[in-house]
């Protein structure tokens, strides 16, 4: 409904001024409330309406005017003088300062300063005030000495589905914030094809996640970190060769050797050599090799070494070798641990490669997984393989002057505490890890905790030895925490190692001097009988010969018995003809058949 | 005059004294028996020291005053004996 009003005017009148008038009001629309338009209407019930009790703010901004200030220091000089004497001229001084000392004033202060000062002194010189008696004991722990115990701290997983062993751990060398691990299957033919081939970093703080991944292109087996260079780590791998990362570049490594010129084997050990350049390791594998190279030109070993004893070179009689040990306070000695039991001490010095070589010293049973020297005693070094632990002493080679009892289990890795000389660690194939320590008890470890339920195969004690990780065959890196009595240096510890570590030597040496002599006397005794039978001719000389005379003697008896048999089937023969045919063929079969078990016995 | 001469004679005979320097209101050392650029060095440097711990007694309690002033350090103890108008400083070396 439109509403519409409209005003006319004649055209004539535009312009003429308005005349107003009043004049009642009219009704123009009337519009009366239609209530069926309320249908098209939804009556909203609650209605919400927002409303505010606030004061009523301004924002206001407000700067002090600035106010500046300096530093300044003050020099001293000679000041306070009044204004009329000169502080460089001497004589005026000189003037002031005797007038000064004629005021009586000042005599009367003095003498009473005087006397109180003198006073003080003679306090001082008296008595110390400061005085600390019974001097600093910090060692009062004699009472507080708690139970060793191990701590957990923290359990590093291996993230992949795979789980593989934790075959090596290193320690970061600055601080040990970070540990790398290295993760491979060391059984024989195990790796599926989805196994991965990483090895991880982990930041201590963070087990969820590894800080960092190395992949090489074959699973590592070990891996050192560099201690003069924090950033670099070197690793062996399952199929023999060497790589070396650098953790600035990335997970892929910087370069590796070439798998010509490297092991044949996985390499079980690679150390990290003192040298200037700092680029310098070495490495060994079970086939029988030890080689050094410089991670700069990693086309080729600098050097290598074949463990024959025998001393020819020969890589078929070379023994294959487990583990490696190098002390960085004797840089021209190391010492190779084989799988066949034997520790191979060596001179890299040495002229000629059969120099190499310079004693050995067998004792175990099978490979010696763990090798190292005491880094307080030098000359002893723990040894840790097939079920037991020995400790050596390098002069007696004949056989190890202590060693722990045989386990149930085997043992897969050990090493020293950094800290305190005569406490050393191993870890064993059902989980265990045993911390020994031999000034305490020596039948059984102080400290026996059983980590996990798999078997543990590597562990790495911190160099400030409060904190250790063992890695599992699942993959499983633990860190432990170290009670702080197996942790801190006792009083006269090392003395107390000292003599007994020369005690068991001097032991070992004196059976050793007794072993000897028995030997001599036998030999010496057996040459006299041999002597009487020489006129007997050589009986056993070569092998060739043992095995003729085997098979003379061999078809000899044969001959005889095949006679013998002869003799009795003619007697049979003569039998037969009295006693009948039938039982002729009874007993002809059944001494055949004897005859036969004869024949074949012989 | 000369018992002053006796008295700071007496006090440097005792064991372990290393010097004495007695200093003025305004800081100029009056009497001295270490080198001048040392005296000065001490004479400006407790002075104000002096000035600052007295007035801080004195702000605690009105009625307190300073009366005597150790500084014990590694070497050796400094000590001062204030008064309104001189102070006398001894450096002693405190026995070991």
């Amino acid at each position: 409904m439109e509403i519409v009003y409209v005003y006319t005017k004649k055209r004539s009148e535009f312009g003429r001024q308005c005349n107003f008038s009043d004049r009642p009001a009219e009704l123009h629309v009337d519009i009366l409330p239609d209530p069926t338009l309320a249908g098209n209407f939804i009556e909203r019930n609650p209605c919400d309406m927002p409303i505010q009790c606030v004061q009523e703010m301004s924002e206001h901004e407000v700067n002090t005017e600035r106010f500046a200030t300096e530093t300044r220091g003050i020099n001293h000089v000679e000041g306070g003088w009044p204004k009329d004497v000169n502080p460089q001229e001497m004589e005026q001084t000189m003037r002031y300062r005797k007038k000064v000392e004629k005021d009586e004033n000042y005599v009367n202060t003095l003498l009473q300063l005087g006397s109180l000062m003198e006073h003080c002194i003679k306090q001082n010189n008296a008595i110390d005030i400061y005085e600390e008696y019974f001097g600093e004991e910090e060692d009062v722990i004699e009472g507080t000495e708690e139970p060793p115990s191990a701590k957990t701290i923290n359990v590093f997983r291996d993230p992949n589905e795979i789980k593989r062993t934790a075959t090596s751990l290193s320690w970061h060398p600055d601080g040990g914030r970070k540990l790398a691990i290295s993760y491979s299957s060391l059984e024989f033919q195990h790796g599926s094809k989805e196994m991965s081939f990483d090895s991880y970093i982990w930041d201590l703080e963070n087990p969820n996640k590894p800080e960092m991944t190395l992949k090489p292109v074959s699973p590592l087996v070990c891996l050192e970190y560099n201690p003069k260079d924090s950033h670099i780590l070197v690793g062996g791998c399952y199929n023999g060769q060497i790589a070396y990362w650098d953790t600035r570049k990335g997970s892929q490594p910087v370069e590796m050797s070439t798998v010509e010129h490297s092991h044949r084997d996985p390499v079980y050990k690679v150390i990290w050599l003192q040298s200037k350049t700092g680029t310098e390791c070495f490495s060994t594998s079970t086939d029988g090799q030890v080689l050094w190279w410089d991670i700069r030109k990693m086309s080729e070993p600098t050097e290598k070494l074949v463990l024959d004893l025998s001393k020819k070179g020969n890589l078929d009689s070379s023994l294959g070798a487990i583990s490696l040990e190098f002390e960085t306070t004797m840089p021209t000695k190391f010492m190779v641990g084989t799988e066949q039991g034997m520790v191979v001490s060596c001179n890299r010095k040495a002229k000629t490669p059969g120099e190499k070589i310079v004693c050995t010293y067998s004792g175990h049973h099978g490979p010696i997984y763990a090798l190292q020297r005491n880094p307080f005693f030098p000359k002893n070094f723990l040894t840790v393989g097939d079920w037991t632990a020995r400790i050596w002493s390098e002069d007696i080679k004949e056989s190890s002057i202590m060693w722990t009892k045989y386990h149930m289990a085997y043992l897969t890795d050990g090493c020293w505490s950094p800290i305190r000389p005569s406490v050393f660690f191993t870890t064993k194939t059902d989980g265990t890890l045993d911390v020994w320590d031999f000034l305490f008890k020596q039948n059984d470890p102080t400290l026996s905790v059983k980590v996990c339920d798999e078997a543990l195969y590597s562990l790495r004690v911190q160099d400030n030895g409060r904190f250790l990780a063992c890695g599992s065959h699942l993959g499983t890196a633990t860190l432990l925490e170290i009670s702080s009595g197996l942790s801190t240096l006792q009083r006269n510890e090392k003395a107390l190692a000292t003599a007994m570590f020369e005690r068991e030597t001097k032991r070992e040496k004196i059976l050793e001097a007794r072993h000897r002599e028995m030997r001599l006397k036998e030999r010496s005794r057996s040459e006299q009988g041999k002597e009487e039978d020489a006129k007997d001719g050589d009986t056993e000389e070569n092998p060739e010969d043992l095995v003729a005379q085997a098979e003379k003697t061999f078809f000899e008896i044969i001959e005889a018995e095949r006679r013998k048999n002869e003799e009795e089937e003619q007697k049979i023969q003569a039998e037969m003809s009295k006693v009948g045919k039938e039982e002729k063929e009874d007993s002809e079969e059944k001494e055949i058949d004897e005859m036969e078990v004869r024949i074949s016995f012989c | 005059m000369a018992e002053v001469e006796e008295t700071l004679k007496r006090i440097q005979n005792q064991k372990g004294v290393q010097g004495i320097i007695i200093v003025n209101a305004e800081g100029i050392p009056i009497k001295t028996t270490l080198d001048n650029p040392t005296t000065v060095q001490y004479a400006g440097l407790i002075h104000q020291l002096v000035i600052k711990a007295r007035s801080t007694v004195r702000d605690m309690d009105p009625q307190n005053d300073l009366t005597f002033l150790r500084i014990r350090s590694k070497k050796n103890e400094i000590m001062v004996a204030p008064d309104k108008e001189y102070f006398l400083i001894v450096i002693q070396n405190p026995t070991d």
